[in-house]
């Protein structure tokens, strides 16, 4: 099982790919479908916020195993070297948006995933690491 | 175009042609998606890729242009992987270098095969040219064939038109679908839209955002939307990233959403006996 993978996220396309990795790779791990369709939905905001905010980045997705009861999960890191993020607390609000957009991405991806950490500095980038553990 | 090396190449085809026949014979030609490919479909490919390259020492640059492309689309249009094709030209590389070391003096040598290596080269750079230049017009035919398929609004009764959205919302569509869905409301004087989400694998908050914009565009026009086709799954993801679907009237198929489009525009669907038994025609 190829239980590691990174996809560039250059354009629209790479949103999609990204999103069909995480399907894949959340099925073989075994998560259930709304898991799935919940991990999918978070990829995709994840990297359309990339596509959007910075020139390119990527998204790695790694199967994992909780240290102490073993469970298994998926873990998705967003990494870019955009402008960053000035005020991080700012971006987790719901409706808070710079683009126009719904604002519900960030908070979303945060209540879509069981671990969510964010660090971020202006002018050099975003990364975004956030974990969901099968039940 | 009276170089050494191509008279050398022409005077002694068959010899090479035979060899760089043999040195091919461990490489796997493979087709894509790895359907299966014969050892006799892969042979014929093989001479036919030959004939094409040992063609091109005879053909006006312009012939052979022609040949290398109507070569590169049968490539193409069967699925055969490229690769193997530039490692075959590699292949050539190793057989001709080998013979003509023995063919010609020392200092004969290095002008023959500087002469050699950028014919190959030519041959190289021209094969994935065309490769590519088909590979991008294939590209072009599938989005175009993609937008053919995309989301149109169809009439299913007097004023009640169903919209189904199949595959990945990008820009683009997303776009497309507002304009399909704004005049078709005006062709079909339709006052209840249905817009069916069934196909639609994943539903972000860009997708979310379309939907909301292009709801409150066709009440500006005048009629009202419906979102059906939500699949439980979808529903609870669109509950996590708090998105707000209160405005909306939602119904979980397309057929309850007719039965509540039906009813928006005062009308129920009867059977025979129903009616029978309500007396008759009403209304
Ligand atoms: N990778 C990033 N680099 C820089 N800024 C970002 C990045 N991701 C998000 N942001 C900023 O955070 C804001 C909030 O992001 P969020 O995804 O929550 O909402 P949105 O993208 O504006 O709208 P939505 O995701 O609902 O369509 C964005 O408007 C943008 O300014
Ligand atoms: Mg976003």
């Amino acid at each position: 099982m190829n239980n590691q993978s990174c996809i560039e996220i250059g354009n629209e396309w790479g949103i999609v790919s990204a999103r069909q990795a995480g399907r894949e790779l959340s099925k073989n791990i075994g998560f259930g479908s709304v898991d799935q369709a919940r991990i999918t939905t978070a990829i995709s905001e994840l990297a359309r916020n990339i596509y959007l905010y910075t020139e390119i980045g990527q998204i790695e997705l790694t199967s994992v195993v909780k240290d102490n009861d073993g469970r298994e999960g998926i873990k998705v890191v967003a990494r870019d070297k955009g402008p960053g993020i000035e005020n991080l607390r700012d971006v987790m609000v719901d409706g808070f948006t710079t683009s126009g957009g719904l604002g519900a991405g960030l908070p979303g991806v945060k209540r879509l995933m069981d671990e969510f950490d964010i660090e971020s500095m202006p002018g050099e980038g975003t990364t975004i690491t956030t974990v969901k553990w099968l039940r | 175009m009276k170089s050494v090396v191509l008279q050398h190449l022409k005077d002694n085809k068959s010899l090479y042609i035979e060899e760089w026949r043999k040195s091919l014979e461990q490489h796997e030609f493979t087709k894509q998606g790895s359907t299966f490919s014969s050892k006799d479909m892969q042979q014929e490919m093989k001479d036919e890729f030959i004939s094409v390259v040992f063609q091109s020492i005879e053909l006006s640059s312009e012939e052979n242009r022609d040949a290398v492309h109507r070569f590169a689309n049968r490539l193409i249009y069967n699925g055969w992987a490229f690769s193997e094709f530039i490692r075959s030209l590699q292949a050539l590389r190793r057989v001709v270098l080998h013979n003509v070391s023995a063919n010609f003096t020392k200092e004969e040598f290095v002008d023959v095969s500087v002469e050699f290596e950028d014919w190959l080269d030519e041959q190289i750079t021209r094969l994935a040219e065309e490769f590519s230049k088909i590979q991008n017009e294939v590209m072009t035919m599938q989005k175009t064939a993609m937008k053919e398929l995309s989301a149109p609004l169809i009439p299913v009764f007097d004023k009640i038109s169903v919209m189904p959205i199949v595959g990945t919302i990008d820009t683009k569509r997303a776009a497309q679908i507002m304009e399909n869905l704004l005049e078709g409301i005006i062709e079909h004087r339709a006052q209840v839209v249905l817009i069916d989400i069934t196909g639609v694998p994943v539903v972000d908050t860009m997708v979310a955002h379309h939907i909301i914009k292009a709801s409150e565009a066709v009440r500006l026009v005048g009629a009202e939307c419906l979102l059906v086709g939500i699949r439980p799954e979808i529903a609870q993801t669109i509950v996590n990233l708090g998105i707000d679907l209160d405005a909306f009237t939602t119904k979980s198929t397309l057929k309850k959403g007719i039965e509540a489009a039906l009813e928006l525009t005062n009308r129920t669907i009867e059977t025979s006996e129903q009616m029978q038994s309500n007396g008759g025609l009403k209304r």
